[in-house]
């Protein structure tokens, strides 16, 4: 037990396990916002893995979350394919749409980059709403299957999409790849001298964190029983995830989902300010970001590394 | 006859564009913060020059609202981008991110603040001058006219600024090597204070003119920030003529396809080519690498 108590990964496991146990103590209201909120997790550890480790500033997070659910979403109107196959296509989608964006964007640096991708939404944006026949324009779109109806076994479903994806993420992140990437990040110049890739691993980075939000955002859809602007593309969204990576903590991958959850239920929570939750909570993440640049997690392990 | 209208009413909104995107380019060359705050501080010269229009009358107004931005401005630089600047805890090269998550988390907080203090609904101040003028057959209102004129001549007055004043040479020299400036013994601090009030001013009128041209309100600001920032790369980063020329061209092309396409893809002719242009010529049309 002390072993376990000592080593980071046996507190995430235990953390782990205490929101597995939660279904069995809390209301099935609290079960749906936690739920939301660990898709919101992987959105912004995607988001992380551009940002944080690449190096680049990707304004446009839910051009790849919308391409993947609304391509799930239609073919699951349309093709009527299993839940999961329609999930995995709209993850490809998101992967094909950000190889596109990414190889030409990637020619770009700093803000030149950020406003392309940020550009891509709100085109993305137009097009929904000038195809509304196929996609319910600023209406949304309802999807003819969900995941499933009890609030319990769709949070499980969460939790578990959201600790795979960890894993999977951070591993990556630890990787020789990660750490070129982090190289790329820093100084593209000595990673390119030193013989490494950067473009190429730039643009893998890019396909990856594209898989991973597309298919988180057609998992919501699946979720929700719903697709509209709102919910997976607008410029809200966006700030929401950025919001949630840096007062987690850049460059940590988990901090970002942590960042999320507290986001997540933070608005939640305050839902008594009415209009002024979304003050208080943009004020605390400003405070975060002037006083605290490394983000909770990131603020716990430097400190962790001084002692 | 819709050749004419549509060349009238493109020039009165390229104007208003031009002035709204001369001050974020300004800021940008100058300072190199990317202000995305910018459309929360137009908001607030409308939402305050409103107010203060119904109490002060129209003139008087409109002024308090300038002031209010002017006020705005200063905020954003001693709250939230100054503190980022020199923060040690932040790398010198994570700055410009830090500076664009902090601006954008300010800037919605004065939306919703706004919001909630004032109201979310679209304010309109009452036009500075009534009436209707005939161009060339065209019964064009006189505030239109007005406001065109207005942009120019406040574009005008910053130009002699910068031209024409010492303090304006030593904005010019900031925005070409801030470090050379530095070394002949000019206060950088003072220079960016100038630029921030220069900035706020320009925020200011454009966000008065813009509530009595089409009103505005905070859900707008999203929308009004992503414009400038649009017009601001096309013409070339921190290049002033080159925001000139982009907002000219977005602002035709804007009316062009709200006439003759339909007025719900009014943005989208203009993103198309901004993507265009980022792509073929990222320093943007008059900008230098």
């Amino acid at each position: 037990m002390a072993r376990i108590l000592r080593s980071p990964l046996g507190w995430i496991l235990l953390l782990l396990l205490a929101a597995a146990a939660l279904p069995w103590w809390v209301s099935a209201y609290i079960l749906g916002v936690l739920t939301v909120s660990y898709y919101f997790g992987v959105f912004a550890m995607a988001w992380d893995l551009l940002f944080g480790f690449a190096g680049e500033v990707n304004f446009g997070p839910t051009f790849l979350i919308g391409l993947g659910a609304y391509t799930a979403g239609i073919l699951d109107n349309t093709m009527h394919w299993p839940i999961l196959v329609c999930a995995a296509s709209g993850a490809l989608v998101a992967t094909l749409g950000g190889l596109l964006l990414a190889v030409p964007a990637l020619r770009l640096r700093g803000p030149y980059f950020g406003l392309v991708t940020l550009v891509a939404v709100l085109l993305l944006q137009n097009a929904i709403v000038i195809f509304a026949g196929v996609t319910g324009g600023e209406i949304g779109m309802n999807v003819a299957d969900v995941l499933s109806i009890d609030a319990a076994t769709n949070y499980w479903i969460g939790l578990g999409f959201m600790a795979v994806c960890g894993a999977l993420l951070f591993g990556l992140s630890r990787s020789a790849i990660g750490l070129i990437l982090q190289a790329s990040g820093q100084d593209a110049i000595e990673a390119a001298a030193l013989g490494f890739n950067v473009t190429k691993h730039k643009i893998a980075a890019f396909c990856v964190s594209a898989l991973f939000s597309g298919l988180a955002g057609a998992m919501l859809v699946f979720y929700e029983g719903t697709a509209s602007v709102d919910t997976v593309i607008d410029l809200a969204i966006v700030v929401q995830i950025i919001i949630a990576a840096v007062l987690g903590g850049r460059r940590t991958i988990l901090g970002p989902a942590i960042g999320a959850i507290l986001l997540v239920v933070g608005g939640e929570a305050l839902r008594p300010l009415g209009q002024l939750n979304t003050f208080v909570v943009s004020a605390i993440a400003l405070a975060v970001i002037l006083f605290f640049p490394d983000g909770l997690l990131g603020h716990v392990l430097r400190r962790g590394e001084r002692e | 006859m819709l050749a004419l209208q549509i060349l009238i009413d493109g020039f009165a909104i390229s104007a208003l564009y031009a002035l709204g995107a001369v001050g974020f380019t300004l800021l940008f060359g100058v300072s190199g913060v990317l202000n995305l705050s910018h459309g929360a501080i137009v908001v607030v010269a409308a939402l305050i020059g409103w107010a203060a229009a119904s109490i002060l009358g129209t003139y008087l107004g409109n002024l308090v609202g300038v002031l209010a931005a002017l006020a705005a401005a200063y905020a954003t630089y001693f709250a939230v981008v100054r503190p980022i600047q020199r923060s040690p805890a932040i790398p010198r090269e994570e700055t410009e991110i830090f500076v664009l998550t902090g601006t954008l988390l300010w800037s919605i907080m004065i939306q919703v603040g706004a919001a909630w203090w004032f109201t979310d609904n679209p304010v309109t101040i009452r036009p500075l001058i009534a009436g209707v003028v005939n161009i060339v057959g065209v019964r064009t209102p006189a505030n239109e006219v007005m406001i065109a004129v207005l942009c120019w001549v406040v574009i005008g007055l910053l130009w002699l600024l910068v031209n024409r004043t010492r303090a304006g040479r030593a904005l010019l020299a900031a925005a070409i090597n801030p470090r050379g400036l530095v070394l002949l013994g000019f206060e950088l601090d003072s220079i960016y204070l100038l630029v921030w009030t220069i900035y706020g001013v320009l925020a200011g009128i454009a966000g008065v003119l813009l509530a009595s041209f089409l009103g505005v309100g905070t859900n707008n600001i999203g929308q009004l920030t992503a414009s400038a920032f649009s017009i601001v790369v096309m013409g070339g980063l921190g290049s002033v003529s080159g925001s000139l020329v982009a907002a000219f061209v977005v602002g035709y092309l804007e009316t062009l396809t709200a006439y003759l396409v339909a007025p719900t893809l009014r943005p989208v002719p203009a993103l198309l080519l901004l993507v265009l242009v980022v792509y073929v010529r990222p320093q943007g049309l008059l900008g230098r690498r």
